[in-house]
């Protein structure tokens, strides 16, 4: 199990809480996850059953179909070139293969930022994935590490928007940028980029009204906000973040595309962890589009954003059976 | 690709057969394999999706798929005459209580539209003359209750709120007892989106039940879930005993599997689906029209259904003896537009139409809306003699419209073109129609339109 050897030296080295808070957060996705342990530790051989179920289990956990597909014939390969007969020896290379595909080059760490100026973060996503709630929660973050913060309230379209992200910027103590409702949201960003050049901000966070990947307009609409801010401030934005609800399913990977195509995406922040999804979309996106997962969101909470790591992601789903083969490793 | 529809892969499957006059079990299991990958793709419960294919590959083996030239059509029509059985057969209307009023409770998920459907549900009960009330039961997100306000004011229907620091049970008995003692027909009750694994907000929402015993319960489900649907909607239907299902987003090019899997495990019809931003956009839903978009072939029931109420009959036959005697003018192209452009944007007429969505993966097939206004600006900037007889548009009239309408001669010069050759090929289409008006296939120059033979998207039935 040196597999596990090294992940249990990679999680050490991070704290507890925040480990413990992922356990809790996925315990959902562990569950789902949980039944690969059965998978490989009931299963007497590798047969046709045994891939059927392991396709049907990674599908039920929302890694997208082809994905999938791929997964299974380089698991069907590597028996065969190894000669494996024994399932929980698969088990392993499952998982680093998992961690590998969350990974990727592994050099997008955080979120990028101005070394010399305002760090500009805007946000895309369809209709009710958690925008606004995640800036609420990443303005609480950065105030915390002593940053300046300004919000721009995107949002101009749906009722109590502005008034949400307005709740948000009291409770974490930041200024919003705002207009009328209906109002252009590309010149929200345009006072809120001038707004934040004058007070000398560290960070600004932009709202954007949720929609449809397939609304050409409003995709339109979305590829204007972004002009306007790179116009503003050169370089900018320096992150766009998709923000993907984990119940999604396939769709979301339509959305990477799309949202990709019109608004440079850079990063995903998946929310809603805690407790129903699996969230195992992303590992799809990750593996399809190369974009990598910056946060989580895991309840409702003003500190349940967690930055994403592929260690603690893996580790988390396949806590049930690392616990068996270690019992000391979960001590939450 | 997720989008090519299952149609055109049960036909490569099948085209293998051509010249072998027999379907081998072996050419069905291949077929319910791509049946099965459809149905996955599409985000349908995996096990929703085994027994579905159980059930299929047993009438695909028997007699009518052997006798059948066409075994891909009659799998599909196998498939999507189960997937319609399991979707529910017929729609289903909302429920009218004998002693008004009439309780809907809203329950879902964060962020599944349950605030906004229920703007949108108000509207809908207020067109078929009810009177409804709102009530503001969401206390924990910020700004829901000014979200509800805001859509209550915009169709005029009043909201029911006690502000945020009352229990939403309390408000919910508050709204209903308002609602009787004043006359409301309907109380739609929003609700704060929970987590079914979450007991606290599960209580809550138990508590309401039994405070305010709702005629309907209605699961709002994102049509974008995937597997995840399935635990949603069983632990709300264990919990709260659903009446029915809305999906919601269901104008995004989500296929929209999830509706199968909420249906196949809590037995509740899906009563609404929403397909749009605006405040009228919540349709009745339809299980075959459903089970099409699942398989990826379209939509033409809903795309005859609006051609039907929005085309004014009169007009298109008029239009269409103009068009047999070529006395087609400007006018008449404008007019045609209009109606065109009363069936909505063209990309969701499109996505209704079968093919289409191969055609639209395509990179260089990209709608413009806005070249559609340019061209209405050139039409309108001709006078009225230019839009009876275009042949009387020279250099000079060309560069007046071009500078009226904000596009260059080029522009102009193109539209003239196109007209011509519209006309021209209405000539042609004239001369194919019998004496009887009977089209003799118009189809297949209907197919040219889209480009070409062998590009054209194919058609399945």
């Amino acid at each position: 199990m040196s597999f596990f050897k090294k992940l249990k030296e990679a999680i050490s080295a991070k704290t507890e809480a925040v480990t413990s808070k992922f356990i809790g957060g996925l315990a959902k996705t562990r569950d789902a996850f949980g039944k690969v342990g059965e998978l490989f530790t009931l299963r007497k051989k590798i047969d046709e059953a045994f891939f059927e179920e392991l396709e049907e289990i990674l599908i039920g956990a929302d890694v997208g179909v082809n994905t999938v597909m791929e997964l299974i014939d380089e698991l069907r390969d590597e028996v065969k070139k190894r000669k494996i007969e024994d399932p929980a020896e698969l088990q392993p290379i499952l998982s680093e293969k998992l961690t590998d595909m969350l990974r990727g080059n592994g050099e997008e760490a955080g979120l990028n930022s101005n070394p010399n100026g305002i760090t500009v973060i805007l946000f895309v996503g369809v209709n009710g994935v958690g925008k606004t709630t995640t800036i609420g929660k990443l303005a609480w973050r950065y105030k915390q590490q002593g940053k300046n913060v300004l919000l721009a309230a995107g949002d101009t379209f749906r009722a109590g928007a502005i008034e949400q992200l307005e709740v948000w910027g009291q409770r974490v103590s930041v200024d919003v940028i705002k207009q009328h409702s209906g109002s252009d949201p590309a010149a929200v960003m345009f006072d809120a980029v001038q707004a934040a050049k004058q007070r000398n901000v560290d960070v600004l966070i932009c709202d954007t009204a949720g929609r449809l990947q397939n609304k050409s307009n409003l995709m339109e609409e979305l590829s204007k906000i972004h002009r306007v801010i790179q116009r503003e401030i050169p370089g900018a934005p320096h992150e766009t973040l998709l923000v993907l609800d984990a119940t999604t399913g396939q769709n979301a990977l339509q959305q990477a595309k799309l949202f990709g195509e019109k608004s440079g995406v850079t990063g995903l922040v998946l929310t809603k962890l805690d407790g129903t999804a699996k969230g195992g979309i992303v590992i799809a996106i990750r593996n399809e589009l190369a974009l990598p997962v910056k946060f989580v969101g895991l309840g409702e909470k003003m500190d349940d954003l967690q930055e994403f790591d592929a260690d603690q992601f893996v580790h988390a789903l396949f806590a049930g059976f690392v616990q068996d083969e270690e019992p000391q490793d979960e001590s939450q | 690709m997720a989008f090519e529809g299952l149609t055109s892969r049960l036909q490569n499957v099948f085209g293998k057969l051509k010249g072998r006059g027999k379907v081998s079990e072996d050419d069905v299991n291949e077929a319910m394999r791509e049946v099965r990958l459809a149905l996955l793709e599409a985000d349908v419960n995996f096990k929703v999706v085994k027994d579905f294919i159980a059930k299929v590959k047993e009438q695909a083996l028997g007699q009518e798929v052997q006798k059948s030239f066409t075994p891909a059509m009659v799998i599909i029509d196998i498939v999507n005459k189960e997937l319609t059985e399991l979707m529910g057969g017929t729609q289903e209307k909302l429920a009218k209580s004998n002693k008004p009023p009439t309780v809907v409770l809203m329950a879902g998920l964060q962020g599944a539209g349950k605030t906004t459907l229920t703007g949108k549900l108000a509207k809908l009960l207020l067109t078929q003359k009810n009177n409804p009330l709102l009530v503001a039961g969401d206390i924990y997100r910020p700004a829901a209750i000014k979200q509800l306000e805001v859509l209550g004011g915009q169709i005029g229907v009043p909201v029911f709120t006690l502000g945020d620091q009352v229990s939403p049970v309390e408000i919910a008995k508050q709204g209903v007892a308002k609602a009787k003692a004043e006359g409301y027909d309907y109380v739609l009750i929003d609700t704060a989106g929970r987590l079914q694994i979450d007991e606290e907000l599960m209580q809550e929402i138990k508590d309401i039940h039994s405070a305010v015993e709702p005629d309907e319960v209605l699961l709002v489900v994102d049509a974008m879930t995937g597997q995840e649907a399935v635990n949603v909607a069983k632990s709300f239907h264990e919990q709260l005993a659903l009446t029915g299902v809305v999906l919601t987003k269901l104008d995004g090019d989500t296929r929209g599997g999830a509706a199968l899997s909420v249906k196949a495990v809590t037995g509740c019809p899906i009563k609404f689906a929403s397909t749009g931003e605006k405040i009228d956009q919540l349709e009745a839903f339809h299980p075959d029209r459903m089970a099409s978009r699942i398989l990826g072939m379209g939509d033409m029931l809903s795309l005859i259904e609006k051609a039907q109420t929005n085309i004014d009959a009169e007009k298109a036959k008029e239009l269409e003896r103009k068009m047999r005697t070529a006395e087609f003018s400007f006018y008449d192209f404008l007019e045609q537009m209009e109606q065109v452009r009363n069936l909505g944007p063209l990309e969701q007429l499109l996505d209704m139409m079968p093919g289409m969505g191969k055609l639209k993966s395509n990179p260089n097939f990209k709608i413009d809306e806005k070249q559609i206004n340019r061209t209405e600006a050139i039409a309108k900037s001709m006078t009225h003699a230019e839009k009876l007889k275009p042949d009387i548009i020279n250099y000079s009239r060309r560069k007046r419209i071009a500078a009226g309408s904000g596009t260059t001669v080029a522009d102009v010069n193109r539209l003239l073109k196109q007209f011509e050759d519209m006309k021209k090929m209405m000539k042609q289409f004239s001369g194919m129609m019998g004496p009887n008006g009977k089209p003799k296939g118009g189809m297949g120059a209907l197919k040219n339109m889209f480009g070409g033979k062998n590009k054209g998207p194919r058609f399945p039935f």
